[in-house]
């Protein structure tokens, strides 16, 4: 079992979610994957090869290939529609919401290079809007996790869960933060780190950052507790509620617009239940310029000592 | 069944529409005449599906793309069994779960929840392609309206069952010439269809969208072109045995007044005279 940061080597989770859905696929011949000519993006090539039939190629047409999702869904089919997160939500927002979400279609949503993984690509490559938009509709988990561990336990729940979910997938490297063992449980955070003088809640290519971030304040004397919180939608309540009573602070990180995302998702639970000083970190509302994914989350605060500063700026608020 | 048998069923379905429409003071009572005919055509003929049983794997699907008829779509569950024909007088009242587009959660023999325009044929094609990795041989019917067609979705959705050479789908375009603000010349002209669809690589037919006989005949899976999904292009009138109504632009989501509604329930008890 590895655990924290022992194999700091950075894997693309792309790989991982790919094998995991061929394994998943020998077992079960109902999953299906659908694109949009992203074969190779959504690094379906070997699922190809060995399930020629089963990988459903609708060509550069998003809206259409949700829609033919939910039609498999509705043939008995367990469909993963895998597209650049950007187009996928993006393009077909309204097919997600009536087709998928309100018609309950069994349905699992891929969003591939999500976040700013297409950094120079710019702005129309990023989806950093995508936790707001998916998490505005009912029915929807949406889950983005924060290495190949739980990118393996989230597809592995995905393809065994009844109805539509939102998988957002990087291709940023990441290094391996949680046990190969992993289950992954819809609504349920991780703590990475215990600490009681502040809360860090990250998730995604965040995850990593936040947890070096805790070793920076750690050199300072102050102990961060740091969540891993995959679950968007149903978001875990209980965590962030004895994040803010026994903490008494709590800072986000998320690849996405402060408008809207995880740091907006924790806010609603901290106001209506337990009010404490926040500081959300994200992109603050701009279309980013151009620089890698890992650069620009450095240039928004977000580096190890960006997200320490704001931690500790954060702990002078504190009641 | 004979067409004559479907005609009696259809001035029923009519009768029944109209007259939720008038009590709900509320409707897509234009197209939804214009569609009735074909859904006869489909429930009480052409599909096999299963009351008792909605979910039955081996069913065949529908989807009325148009979704804004699902009135018209209710009180045909309603006479084939799937929901209780008491029910329809709940059309649009709180909490019924009969509001103005059908939902496939709540309604029994809706296959998905259909509003926005242009969804239905691109489920449609998923249908069909399930079908076929199946080795099924249930087939899929989608609606869709002849404005609807502007959606570009739709095209997509061409472009892939082509593709796909998905022969187990058929798409009926109720082509009634009006959209809800004019006629489809006077905004958007797509007509005529069948070439466009033909060099989408569809195979396509032509026919009176309120003969019956023309309309089973098209409808039937003998009339089908192996590798190639058929589109079928239904001349319809909006507004369809309702002199007043028919053709008329204004009747799109127009109520009847008391005088009005009477005026068009005795011509459609003449018709089935």
């Amino acid at each position: 079992m590895k655990t924290l940061f022992e194999d700091t080597a950075l894997h693309d989770c792309r790989d991982t979610f790919t094998a995991v859905l061929e394994e998943l696929s020998s077992a079960n011949e109902n999953i299906v994957a659908v694109c949009n000519d992203s074969v190779g993006s959504s690094k379906l090539g070997k699922f190809r090869e060995r399930y020629p039939a089963r990988l459903i190629n609708v060509g550069i047409a998003e809206q259409n290939m949700v829609g033919v999702g939910a039609g498999l869904a509705n043939g008995g089919k367990i469909p993963f529609v895998c597209a650049a997160s950007p187009f996928l939500t993006g393009r077909s927002l309204e097919q997600i919401k009536a087709d998928v979400a309100y018609s309950e279609a069994n349905v699992k949503l891929v969003g591939i290079s999500s976040g700013m993984a297409y950094g120079e690509l710019g702005p129309t490559h990023h989806s950093i809007e995508d936790f707001a938009w998916i998490r505005a509709l009912p029915n929807v988990p949406v889950i983005a996790p924060a290495d190949r561990n739980e990118t393996a336990a989230a597809v592995r729940w995905a393809a065994a869960h009844q109805g539509p979910c939102f998988l957002r997938l990087s291709r940023v490297g990441v290094p391996d933060l949680l046990p190969d063992d992993h289950v992954f449980e819809l609504g349920k955070a991780n703590t990475l780190k215990a600490g009681g003088d502040v809360t860090i809640i990250a998730n995604g290519v965040l995850s990593h950052r936040a947890l070096m971030a805790a070793s920076v304040l750690e050199q300072q004397g102050i102990s961060a507790r740091v969540l891993n919180m995959a679950s968007v939608r149903p978001i875990d309540a209980d965590a962030i509620i004895r994040a803010a009573k026994e903490t008494g602070a709590i800072v986000s990180c998320e690849e996405h617009t402060i408008f809207g995302g995880l740091g907006s998702a924790i806010a609603e639970v901290v106001v209506d239940t337990f009010p404490v000083p926040m500081k959300r970190l994200g992109v603050p509302g701009v279309f980013a310029h151009t620089a890698s994914a890992n650069t620009l989350l450095d240039e928004f605060g977000m580096s190890p000592e960006g997200i320490a500063e704001s931690a500790t700026l954060l702990m002078k608020r504190k009641g | 069944m004979s067409p004559e048998e479907l005609r009696v069923i259809a001035n029923r379905i009519r009768r029944r529409d109209l007259k939720a429409v008038f009590e709900a003071g509320a409707g897509h009572v234009g197209g939804e005449m214009s569609v009735i005919d074909l859904l006869t055509a489909l429930y009480f003929n052409t599909m096999e599906v299963y009351p008792d049983d909605p979910s039955n794997p081996q069913r065949d699907r529908f989807v009325l793309s148009k979704g804004h008829t699902a009135l018209a779509l209710y009180v045909v569950l309603s006479e084939k069994g799937f929901i209780p024909k008491e029910e329809i007088a709940t059309f649009l009242k709180p909490h019924s779960r009969l509001n103005g587009h059908p939902n496939r959660v709540k309604v029994p023999g809706v296959e998905t929840n259909t509003g926005p325009l242009g969804h239905g044929l691109p489920i449609g094609v998923g249908m069909a392609q399930a079908a076929k990795l199946n080795g099924d041989s249930w087939r899929t019917y989608v609606i869709t309206g002849d404005g609807e067609m502007q959606e570009g979705s739709n095209w997509e959705a061409i472009m892939a069952a082509a593709q796909f050479n998905l022969d187990n789908l058929t798409l009926i375009i109720d082509h009634n010439r009006l959209q809800q603000g004019a006629s489809l010349r006077d905004t958007n002209d797509l007509a005529p269809f069948a070439p466009k669809l033909r060099s989408f690589g569809w195979a396509t037919e032509e026919i009176d969208g309120h003969d019956m006989s023309q309309i089973c005949q098209a409808l039937s899976p003998d009339a089908t072109t192996a590798g190639k999904p058929k589109c079928i292009i239904a001349h319809t009138n909006k507004g369809q045995g309702i002199s007043f109504m028919q053709d008329n632009v204004a009747w799109h989501h127009k109520v009847p007044d008391e005088q009005r509604y009477k005026q068009a329930m005795a011509e459609l008890e003449r018709a089935v005279q």
